[in-house]
């Protein structure tokens, strides 16, 4: 399985949740847990999805999402979950 | 599972504190390239190192965005090159030929630097070795991304001081003929004691005898966090300081280990060595002394300087060994002058002198590293300055350097511009007793005794 860590901040705005989870639906990437905070209007959320279904590569992805990002006003990243497994789990 | 405030701690510690991987190196063996004709020699050489590397750079910066983590450099460590080119080189200018061979064949790949132009004399240098030390400066001078080390002593076989003094000269000869670009080329060349054969870190990097055909190692970084998170704890007392920079060290070992493993797989090169290393660079932030100054010392250099520097090497490693599962390399905090902005800032104040940073190197990696210098610095002065380093190395069983750049035209008070990860540096005074009666005397220094350790 190919767990993806995607991360979205900035100001908060109605619908980016929506947004992205529309364009996940349409890459067939599988949303495994959500959690969002809001902290002085900024919008932190986090969600762990598995990549393994969708057709596409890593790096299209983190392009594509990014653009969707952009058009909502918000910085969506995408990273290999092994990274932060690997600093906070021994 | 990961929660959110674990993923934005270390999204934080990439986009807010500097954390990134410094270097992925590929070790590489030339020892089958040599011949005794120069030409077939340098096209082996050519050959064998853009085959081996040629996805470096590209896998590097793939594993760079599939976790969102900056890998700055990508580089290569090759053989000491004075064992390759032996039987084929009966003049320095020849090896000079094979300095242009590996400048080509870098850039080729995209590397930023490559280093191994190197000999290992520490306790007598061959007719070889010898020939590609008085090729160093013509080498440095007309390539860009060859980097030379020479390893003068070791604790086991004492310090070549023949070597040492020729050094002395070889320094001066390099920065005459880079004058041009404020004598850069002695920022490209290092004289070691006790080297190790697997340091990913130019300008000492070299593949050493010991080592594989070919292998990965990594050098990992993060001056910024351990400072952020030493500022949330001002008045900690020495346990929590201590357990704070052994955590944060681990969490970014941790990330090199990842990155090393990956390398590794991506490549189909053995894994070798993660360097526990704190590596400033110019930016502001990235800076050891500036972990030195929320430890509590008003500058680099002033009193309790070395006591806690010493205790950052230490609970670094201490961190780190855990996070990774072979270490090698330098590992230690490094203190470059003109690569750290708080380094730079002591010595404008006033706070930090050659003899301070001697002192410091006692008790980290790797040694007096890019210290600016007067260009009439004489060569036997250079000499009795790596002399006094290499001791260091040999009594204490470690690694210790000395990369100093004699300035040509410059002198103390002005300040000189290398560029880039090399940042820049005021030229620091230099003690200017003589010591070339020291310096001149023929053979070496006898290898310490390693018993009777009172």
């Amino acid at each position: 399985m190919d767990r993806v860590i995607i991360t979205v901040v900035g100001k908060d705005a109605v619908g980016i949740i929506a947004k992205i989870c529309t364009y996940l639906a349409d890459n067939d990437v599988n949303i495994l847990d959500i959690s969002q905070t809001i902290v002085q209007e900024f919008f932190n959320m986090m969600m762990i999805v598995d990549m393994s279904k969708c057709p596409k590569t890593i790096s299209q992805i983190q392009e594509e999402l990014s653009e969707v990002g952009t058009q909502s006003g918000v910085q969506v990243k995408c990273q290999l979950e092994d990274i932060f497994d690997k600093m906070h789990r021994i | 599972m990961i929660n959110l405030s674990e993923v934005l701690e270390t999204n934080k510690m990439i986009e807010k504190e500097n954390l990134d991987v410094r270097t992925i190196t590929m070790g590489i063996n030339l020892l089958d390239c040599a011949s005794n004709d120069l030409p077939t020699t340098c096209q082996r050489i050519y050959d064998k190192i853009t085959t081996l590397a040629r996805n470096l750079v590209k896998e590097g910066e793939t594993i760079s965005h599939d976790f969102g983590i900056p890998v700055v450099n990508k580089r290569i460590s090759i053989t000491p090159i004075s064992l390759v080119g032996g039987s084929c080189c009966a003049k320095p200018d020849d090896y000079v030929e094979i300095a242009h061979t590996l400048d080509r064949a870098a850039k080729a790949v995209g590397v930023n630097f490559l280093g191994g132009y190197s000999a290992i004399v520490s306790k007598g240098m061959t007719h070889s070795d010898e020939l590609l030390i008085r090729s160093i400066p013509r080498a440095l001078a007309e390539t860009d991304v060859v980097c030379s080390s020479v390893n003068v002593g070791s604790t086991k076989t004492g310090i070549n001081m023949d070597a040492v003094r020729l050094m002395g000269e070889v320094i001066l000869q390099t920065a005459e003929a880079t004058k041009e670009r404020d004598s850069l080329g002695c920022a490209k060349l290092v004289v070691l004691c006790n080297a190790p054969d697997d340091n990913p870190f130019m300008a000492g990097a070299f593949h050493g005898v010991s080592e594989a055909d070919a292998i990965i190692n990594v050098g990992v970084s993060g001056p910024g966090v351990v400072k952020y998170v030493l500022e949330q704890i001002p008045n900690a007392d020495f346990e929590e300081l201590c357990e704070t920079i052994k955590k944060t060290a681990f969490k970014i070992t941790r990330v090199g280990q990842l990155v090393a493993q990956e390398a590794s797989r991506r490549l189909g090169v053995p894994f070798g060595i993660i360097d526990l290393s704190l590596a400033p660079t110019p930016a502001i932030g990235d800076s050891v002394a500036d972990i030195l100054h929320c430890i509590g010392v008003e500058h680099a250099g002033a009193p309790g300087t070395t006591a806690a520097l010493a205790l950052l090497n230490d609970q670094v490693k201490k961190g780190g060994v855990m996070a990774s599962s072979y270490v090698g390399g330098l590992s230690g905090a490094f203190i470059p002058v003109s690569e750290d902005q708080g380094m730079i800032k002591a010595v404008e104040a006033g706070a930090l002198t050659i003899e301070k940073l001697e002192a410091m190197t006692c008790v980290c990696s790797v040694g007096l590293d890019m210290i600016a210098v007067p260009g009439d610095t004489k060569a036997t002065t250079l000499s009795g300055i790596i002399a006094d380093e290499a001791a260091i190395g040999m009594v204490n069983q470690k690694t210790t350097a000395v990369r100093i750049i004699p300035v040509i035209g410059k002198g103390v008070g002005e300040t000189v511009e290398f560029g880039g990860l090399l940042g820049y540096a005021p030229i620091m005074p230099v003690n200017h007793f003589d010591c070339s009666r020291f310096v001149n005397r023929k053979g070496r220094i006898p290898a310490p005794i390693h018993s009777f350790k009172n």
